[in-house]
């Protein structure tokens, strides 16, 4: 009876522990990464050799214009596609394919239309061989977590296009990655619903201290996210600067500090642009 | 003026007010219901004239009261219903060893190149066949047996599912695999919980399309093969020079399959199209 008593009482804490604690951020190392492809023209250069470094925990962007290999560099950490050359560390450990420890989401939600809200959020859950009750359970909090309780039964064609990346996010979160690889995941939303998105993401990161590698086209999104900016640009696809961001959190667009540090971003991958439009028409 | 204005567009439902709410009323549900009962009444009616015209001879048109009596006796005497348990019951076996046959191959085609160059090419070829025309070469495999009919059958619906699947698997936008395999799911997980529900409303359409290329191959394999069984309900009839038998099976026949069309394929489709929300 006593006996009884203190184990459930340690199964309680327990439980209680796991609920509250999820896995924070691993360092992510990315070494000498490049990606060829073989095009009409000959062998295209996706993304020259990168070597990026980043913290546990960190927020990082990934900055550029479409064909610069960024969304290349992000799968490749996903391990969905694999390099050309070099290699990707996750917490010190080199990455072999796909992992539930870091969980890609992308622009158009790649949410499951014959699977409802739960079901999608439970669907990691599930092929991990979580059972019924703790996957029902696990998939709630995190359901809450982006604001859509009420919405569990509802199907996807049923929800609005930030609905679905909310959805996106709880069923990544679900997993309890490490780190969470966004790809562009808000491109296709309008402002109004990416400023809300960016404010429950930001919540999210700062409660969980997951790292996060972000992909955007957009320069006001990633210094209103970042801890730090990675400018690429296109033709050859290359890391051509980076930017520290330090300012305060959360961030509001109208501060001068943002909008600052966005026009001078903006100015360097103009540049960056340019220059490569030119050396594509001398070639 | 203003007042000549505002009454020229009520002027043509004012002149026939009649029509109009016919017209309104016959686009309501029941209404849709009524005109089609109405359609058939019609054509019984004009069914009955031409018999009673004494134009052709009642063993080669029989009266809709000759049929009807027909269908009783038939059922009365309890040899319509063995039949009908007789042909559906082949029906489902074909239909089943298609159905997990052409899964299987359609899945393989449609995940591997190679498979789709090679025995693709093959099922495409063979869908173009009617096949009625496995009949002899079944016959001199299986005798003249329900196997052989049951091999007819299957080789009616077995193609259409096959390319119903691959048509699916291929369609399928490939953003699903990605998101699946960086969740955690491979190997046979990877085709039972995606690439099959992914593809589940193409796969639809080959399974109805399979379906109802079954249902004709029975039929026609049953004219041929003496047994219990509809199509044979149907020969007998022609050899008694009762066209009223005839008419009434072939009526039983479309009755079956508008039942089993909307009862099994109707709903799986609208629910599945519902699910995804595909409209239309």
């Amino acid at each position: 009876m006593f006996l009884a008593s203190i184990l459930s009482g340690v199964t309680r804490v327990e439980q209680v522990e796991q609920r509250e604690s999820l896995k924070a951020g691993i360092p992510l190392k990315i070494a000498g990464i490049s990606k060829t492809f073989s095009g009409r023209a000959g062998l295209v250069d996706a993304l020259k050799p990168v070597d990026v470094e980043i913290k546990a925990g960190e927020f990082v962007c990934l900055l550029g214009p479409s064909g610069c290999g960024k969304s290349t560099l992000l799968s490749i950490v996903a391990g969905l596609e694999t390099p050309s050359s070099g290699s990707v560390f996750a917490n010190g450990e080199k990455i072999q394919g796909t992992g539930t420890d870091r969980v890609l989401l992308f622009q158009e939600a790649a949410l499951f239309p014959w699977l409802d809200v739960r079901q999608n959020v439970e669907f990691g859950l599930r092929q991990a061989g979580v059972h019924g009750k703790k996957r029902a359970e696990i998939a709630q909090r995190f359901i809450d977590m982006v604001h859509l309780r009420g919405f569990e039964r509802s199907y996807v064609h049923q929800l609005s296009g930030g609905m679905r990346q909310r959805v996106a996010i709880a069923r990544a979160l679900a997993l309890d990655p490490a780190v969470l690889l966004m790809d562009e995941p808000f491109g296709a939303l309008d402002a109004f619903t990416r400023d809300r998105l960016h404010a429950e993401l930001e919540t999210i990161w700062e409660e969980t201290g997951k790292t996060i590698v972000f992909v955007t086209h957009n320069v006001r999104e990633a210094v209103a996210l970042g801890d730090r900016v990675l400018v690429f640009a296109p033709r050859p696809g290359r890391v051509v600067s980076e930017f520290r961001i330090d300012l305060p959190r959360p961030r509001s667009l109208e501060d001068h500090h943002v909008a600052d540090k966005t026009a001078e971003i903006m100015a360097v991958l103009r540049v960056a642009i340019d220059e490569g439009e030119k050396e594509e028409s001398n070639g | 003026m203003a007042e000549a204005i505002k009454e020229i567009p009520e002027a043509p439902a004012s002149a026939t007010p009649v029509f109009e709410r016919v017209r309104r009323w016959s686009k309501t549900a029941w209404g849709k219901w009524i005109v089609r009962v109405l359609f058939y009444m019609l054509l019984i009616v004009v069914w009955q004239l031409v018999f009673n015209s004494g134009l052709w001879q009642d063993f080669i048109l029989p009266s809709p009261l000759e049929v009807t009596n027909s269908m009783v006796t038939g059922f009365q005497g309890n040899f319509y219903l063995q039949s009908i348990l007789a042909s559906l019951q082949r029906l489902a076996i074909g239909y089943a060893i298609s159905l997990v046959l052409g899964l299987i191959l359609g899945l393989l085609i449609g995940r591997f190149n190679l498979l789709k160059e090679t025995v693709g090419s093959l099922v495409l070829g063979l869908q173009g066949l009617p096949s009625i025309c496995w009949l002899p070469l079944a016959v001199l495999w299986f005798g003249l047996n329900d196997q052989a009919i049951i091999f007819v059958v299957v080789m009616g619906a077995l193609f259409s599912i096959t390319l119903g699947v691959d048509a699916g698997v291929r369609n399928m936008p490939p953003v699903y695999l990605k998101a699946a395999r960086n969740l955690g799911t491979h190997g046979f997980a990877l085709y039972r919980d995606v690439i099959f529900p992914a593809a589940f409303p193409t796969i639809v359409s080959g399974l109805k399309q399979g379906w109802s290329f079954a249902w004709r191959s029975l039929m026609a394999g049953e004219l041929l093969y003496n047994t219990v069984s509809l199509g044979n309900l149907l020969e007998t009839g022609r050899d008694l020079l009762d066209s009223a038998q005839v008419v009434s099976v072939m009526l039983l026949i479309i009755v079956i399959g508008v039942v089993i069309d909307s009862l099994i394929f109707g709903p799986l489709e609208r629910a599945t199209r519902a699910r995804w929300g595909l409209t239309g």
